[in-house]
Order: structure tokens, then C-alpha cells, then sequence
């Protein structure tokens, strides 16, 4: 122990308790919060992928590519009880095995004038029992997966052409002043509007003042509102930290400002406004409020693409041809849609919670989960390609 | 490099002496040759201070003219105004006076900024390659003016390669990144990327700053052998390199004009007292 006295011997005292303290305070509470995400994440990921990967899944047929989850549209689920068994079918199969057509009365057992009738396909009616149905418990939810990516897709093209140009204006032409800080400032806050009141502002403007009902278009542009002051915002920085040199150096050799901006700081500045666009992807995708009352039906028959286009609305001959891809592309623009964050809270809320609907209920949030995690990562890999291409 | 009307410069030349050893009668032609830039009674602001105070000299055709002086002389802001790249900065304005480049009055309304910019080359203190190919960095220039035409390109860029002399260096990777440079190739890149352009003058503010004794001295011969083509004007913290590649110079103090003249003079014989104490480095 005699070696232990030289002046910078390790004490104890007051200090080194608060440091050790302090550490595994820290420390503690990070694990907790981890291990809240890992709990919440595992359970979706236990519970939901089996909807998609297998063992509860409804309708299974051997070419397993076909996945019914993921490529089928919802439909109510039928529970019965047949000569003691007791049976899941989707309303499809239901109706084919019953030999019913779908708009007929859907209680069969409870309707006395078909009781005793024998169906077409042999099964009697009588031997159906305790049935209960569940909407959209079976089937899949391709047109909520639809919905959700042409929302992500065109709410963000339309954040990113208007917060990319409100952005270089800012950083690049306005001169910098009261005014100009007072936009800024007041940009920055708008980022903090909760989503419901981007929501209502939608359904005020584009559902109601602009006339363009509960569509595809009016959700494009709520959702692009609510993520622009995140994207100018980011926008601003990046290019702000394109080194001055390079506006001075092109300038210099006779370039016009607008030439410079172009050439010279937009692609510079682009990886780092991708960046920062990832994180709108996620809002734009997860957000439920601002679709709520602008873009989103519970149920909807037909996807965007699907829908007839009258004859009588087109001119006749040469000039219908013509019309018809606007036609298309109204129609389509101007469509209502499903969306995943929409489904979860109506199959969430809607519907009762059992063993027969909790296939959709997980299923969906797994699929929502995957559908941004994909999202995301295509924009990482973008980004991380125009990184490599433009260094400096 | 070669001078075939001066025989006693070019044995000067061959031994790689950047020092213009001219004789006494031709240094005289020299400073009478033609004005180019003809700064008039200048005044000029940044918002409210007043940061040039009537400064007011020619500058002449096909010579090297340094400017020097303690930091915040003006000698930038002077330099800045030549090509107009002080129209950048929010504020800042010519109270009085007129620059004329060719008797045409660069801050008249009249005058096309990007015309002027063309005429104008300009090379930064930090050398600024744009971050693309050796090749591209050489025709950014070009292509603005629309001129997408290979063998005019290739042509160009070769030319000013040569021009910057940076050819042989880099003749077998034109086309990978400016950035895999050294900062002196870098620098001459910058170079040779202002006179792709072909100007008329180039600017030059503090070039060398950056760059390491070897570079610096590379840097310097190129100004040498640029002056029989092109007008330079050089900002200069060192002292020695305005008098190895300059001459003529100004030396500011406070933005204020001080004393101009024929960079031997300067150096030897100056007639100011505060241009002797900043020579001879008792301030500055």
C-alpha cells in the first residue's frame, strides 16, 4: 500500500457518487425508453407478420407469391358455426359456399323463408349457426398500401418543389431583414401546428373552397402543407452550407445568378435537403388526422386507376381519344383513397377486438411499419448516390 | 515565356528567375503603356461606413499590378469592385467616382454584369474547384455561353492547361475530380479555369495565401509568363512576391491610396514615410 500515496491517488468523495450517479441515471433512462421500443415494435412485428408470412393467413393457396394479405382488397370476415365446426371464410368464399349471391340477406339462418331451403351448393342454411361477421377482418389491404404510397409520393414531390424554391429565394435572393425574419420565424413555427389543424385547413381550402371534395389531390397538398416548413427549413441549411466559393468562382467566370443556383449549389445542396426529407417521408406516410377529412375513405370499391370512365362525359370520335387521358388523370387526381394509418384506426376502433380481427389489426401496423421503413430507405440509398457522385 | 523581341529577357527566362530585370528604358514604355482600368476619385460604402476614400489610378495594359497593405486597407474591396463581385454583398454601394474599363463606365446602368464578369477573370484567395472533373472545371465557363462543341472544348482545355501551365500534370486524368489535386494545382486550376474564358484582365486576390513555398513559386512564374497575354492585378499579403512578380504597386493604408509606382521604386525608394515603416515592417 505504500505505493498509494502519490498525489494523483484515485479519492472517494462527494464527486465521484454524483459522477457514478449521474452515468447510471443516464444510462437507465435510455435503456428504459429502448426497451419501450423494442416491447412495442417486437409485438407488431410477432403479432402482425404472421398475416403476411404465413400461418394465418386466410385463403392460403400453394403459389405462396400470391399474397392474399398484401394483394387483395379488405372484406368482412364470416365466423359460423357448421354442424358443430366452426368456420372463418371471407364474405367471397362464404357466399360461394353458401351458393348466395353477396347482396342477398347475409344472415341466412335468421331468415325463415330460406331456412329450410337446400342451396345450390348442397349446404343447408339451418346448419349455419352463431354467425358473426367482421368487416374487414379478411381479404387484404392492397388499396390502404395503394393510397398510402401515391399519397407519400405526391405530397412529397409537391413539398419538395415548393420548400426547395421558397427555400433558395430565402437563402439566395431575398435580402435579409425584418421582413425576411419575420417569414422565417414564423415558417419555423408552423412546423409545430398540430396535424389535425393542417387537417382543417385542408378541408376549408382545397375540400371546400377549391371544390375538390374528399380526393387524392386535396390529401396531396394537406399532407404537402403540413411537411413544407420541415423541408424549407432544411432546405435553407443545406444550401447555405454549400461553401461561398462556389457561387463566387461560377459567378466569377460570367455565370448568371439563377445559372449558379442551378449548377453549381442546387445539386451540392441536394443530398442534405434529401436528408432531411426522409423525415417528412415518415410524417406524410404516418399522419392520420390530415387525411382524415381531406383523402381517406374507410372503404372504397374501386383503386384510382379502376374507375370507368363514363362515354357520355367524353366527346365522340377523334376528339375523345384525346380527352380520355385527362379524363384518366382527373379521375384519378381527383378520387378519394385508403390509407394504412387510416385503416389501422378504423380496424383499431371500429371493429371489435378479438382473435378474428387481431390478423388485420397487427397485419396492418406490420405492413404500415414496412411500407415507410421502404419509403425511407429508397430515399437513404438516393441520397447516399448523389452523396458519392458529389463530393467535395 | 519567350519574349523574341527581348533577348536579354529571354536568357532571364531560361534560369527561372521571376524578377523583372529589365532595363531602365523599357521599364519606362512599360508604365507608359495604355491604360486598361481607370479608377476615378472612387468612394465606396459598405451600409454606412465608408471603406474607400477617393482612390484614384490607372491601371495599365499587360502589366502585373500588386496591391498592398496592412489587413482592412481596402485593397479587396478595391479589387472586388473591379469585376463588381461586391454587387454579392447586401449594402454596399460607389458613393463617388467611376471605374472605367476600355473608357466604359462599369457601374453605369447600361452595363451587362455578366459581360463585364467574362472580360474580368477572377482568382480567389481559397482556391475553389467545383467539385467535377479537371475537364469540366476548364469548360464550366464555356457552357454557360452555350458552347457545347467537343472539339472546341477539348481544344480549350488544353490551351488552358497549357496557358496555367498545368498540362503536363494532369494530361492523363482530365477527367477524374479537380479535388484529388494538390492545393497549387488546385490554385493553377482555378487559373486556368478564368482563362478558358479568355478575359481580358484577371484578377488575382491573395493566391497564393493558401499555398506552400514550392506552389507559390509555380504560381508566380505563371503570373510572369501570363502578363504578355492578360492584365493582372494581385492582392498580396507578401511583400516578396509583390516585388518578385509585380510592376507596379499600390499600397493602401486605411483604405486610402498612399503611394503607387513602379514596384522598384516602391520597394527601394518609396517617398512616403508610412510606405517605408510598412516595407521595411515596422507596422503591418
Amino acid at each position: 500500500m505504500t505505493a498509494r500515496t502519490h498525489p494523483f491517488r484515485r479519492k472517494t468523495s462527494l464527486a465521484t457518487y454524483q459522477e457514478t450517479g449521474v452515468f447510471w441515471a443516464l444510462r437507465l433512462f435510455t435503456y428504459v425508453i429502448l426497451g419501450f421500443g423494442v416491447i412495442i415494435f417486437s409485438t407488431i412485428i410477432y403479432k402482425g407478420s404472421p398475416a403476411v408470412f404465413g400461418s394465418q393467413r386466410l385463403d392460403t393457396t400453394f403459389p405462396f407469391l400470391h399474397n392474399d394479405f398484401l394483394f387483395t382488397k379488405p372484406q368482412t370476415l364470416h365466423v359460423f358455426k357448421y354442424r358443430g365446426e366452426i368456420k372463418q371464410m371471407s364474405a367471397e368464399n362464404y357466399y360461394a359456399f353458401v351458393g348466395q349471391a353477396p347482396d342477398a340477406p347475409p344472415t341466412p339462418a335468421a331468415s325463415p323463408a330460406t331456412a329450410s331451403a337446400l342451396s345450390s351448393t348442397g349446404v343447408n342454411a339451418s346448419d349455419i349457426t352463431d354467425h358473426e361477421t367482421y368487416s374487414y377482418a379478411a381479404g387484404g389491404i392492397w388499396p390502404q398500401i395503394v393510397g398510402t404510397v401515391l399519397l407519400v409520393i405526391g405530397s412529397m414531390l409537391i413539398a419538395l418543389v415548393l420548400g426547395i424554391f421558397s427555400a433558395i429565394y430565402l437563402s439566395e435572393y431575398s435580402k435579409q431583414g425584418p421582413l425576411i425574419s419575420a417569414i422565417r420565424l414564423a415558417i419555423i413555427n408552423l412546423a409545430g401546428v398540430p396535424s389535425i389543424v393542417f387537417g382543417l385547413f385542408g378541408v376549408g381550402l382545397f375540400v371546400l373552397a377549391f371544390g375538390w371534395n374528399i380526393s387524392l389531390m386535396a390529401g396531396w397538398f394537406t399532407l404537402a402543407f403540413m411537411v413544407l416548413p420541415v423541408i424549407i427549413t432544411a432546405s435553407e441549411e443545406s444550401l447555405r452550407a454549400v461553401p461561398k466559393g462556389f457561387r463566387e468562382g461560377s459567378l466569377a467566370l460570367g455565370a448568371t445568378k439563377w445559372q449558379t443556383i442551378y449548377l453549381n449549389v442546387l445539386p451540392y445542396a441536394l443530398p442534405g435537403i434529401l436528408t432531411s426529407s426522409v423525415l417528412g417521408i415518415a410524417r406524410v406516410a404516418g399522419e392520420t388526422a390530415p387525411i382524415l377529412f381531406t383523402a381517406a375513405y374507410a372503404t372504397s370499391d374501386k383503386l384510382p386507376w379502376e374507375l370507368n370512365i363514363s362515354p357520355d362525359r367524353l366527346h365522340s370520335g377523334f376528339l375523345g381519344y384525346l380527352e380520355y387521358p385527362f379524363a384518366w388523370l382527373h379521375d384519378f387526381a381527383f378520387h378519394g383513397v385508403n390509407a394504412l394509418p387510416y385503416h389501422i384506426y378504423v380496424v383499431s376502433s371500429k371493429i371489435p377486438q378479438n382473435a378474428y380481427t387481431e390478423r388485420v389489426q397487427y397485419g396492418t401496423a406490420f405492413v404500415f411499419l414496412a411500407v415507410v421503413m421502404i419509403i425511407a430507405l429508397a430515399s437513404v440509398l438516393l441520397r447516399i448516390r448523389l452523396r458519392s457522385q458529389l463530393k467535395w | 515565356m519567350m519574349d523574341e523581341s527581348n533577348p536579354t529577357a529571354q536568357a532571364v527566362e531560361v534560369v527561372h528567375t521571376p524578377v523583372v530585370t529589365a532595363s531602365a528604358s523599357e521599364k519606362a514604355a512599360r508604365l507608359n503603356a495604355p491604360t486598361v482600368i481607370d479608377i476615378n476619385h472612387v468612394d465606396f460604402y459598405y451600409g454606412q461606413s465608408k471603406a474607400l476614400h477617393d482612390i484614384h489610378f490607372p491601371i495599365k495594359e499587360k502589366l502585373v499590378t500588386a496591391f498592398i497593405g496592412p489587413s482592412g486597407c481596402g485593397k479587396s474591396t478595391l479589387l472586388r469592385c473591379l469585376n463588381r463581385m461586391n454587387d454579392l454583398v447586401d449594402g454596399t454601394r460607389i458613393g463617388a467616382g467611376s471605374i472605367k474599363i476600355s473608357g466604359i463606365d462599369i457601374y453605369d446602368p447600361s452595363v451587362d454584369v455578366i459581360e463585364l464578369r467574362k472580360r474580368v477573370g477572377m482568382v480567389f484567395q481559397k482556391s475553389n474547384p467545383f467539385p467535377k472533373s479537371i475537364y469540366e472545371n476548364i469548360v464550366y465557363g464555356l457552357r454557360l455561353q452555350g458552347i457545347n462543341n467537343k472539339g472546341r472544348l477539348d481544344e480549350t482545355v488544353e490551351r488552358s492547361l497549357r496557358g496555367a501551365a498545368l498540362w503536363e500534370e494532369v494530361r492523363d486524368r482530365l477527367h477524374t475530380s479537380a479535388l484529388g489535386l494538390s492545393g497549387g494545382q488546385q490554385q493553377r486550376l482555378c487559373i486556368a479555369r478564368a482563362i478558358a474564358v479568355e478575359p481580358e484582365i484577371i484578377l488575382m486576390d491573395e493566391p497564393c495565401s493558401a499555398l506552400d513555398p514550392i506552389a507559390t513559386v509555380k504560381v508566380e512564374e505563371l503570373i510572369h509568363q501570363l502578363k504578355q497575354d492578360y492584365t493582372i492585378v494581385i492582392v498580396t499579403h507578401n511583400m516578396q512576391q509583390a516585388g518578385r512578380c509585380s510592376d507596379i504597386t499600390a499600397f493602401f493604408y486605411m483604405g486610402r491610396l498612399i503611394e503607387i509606382d513602379a514596384t522598384e521604386k516602391i520597394f527601394t525608394n518609396p517617398t512616403q514615410k508610412q510606405t517605408e515603416d510598412y516595407i521595411s515592417g515596422r507596422f503591418g
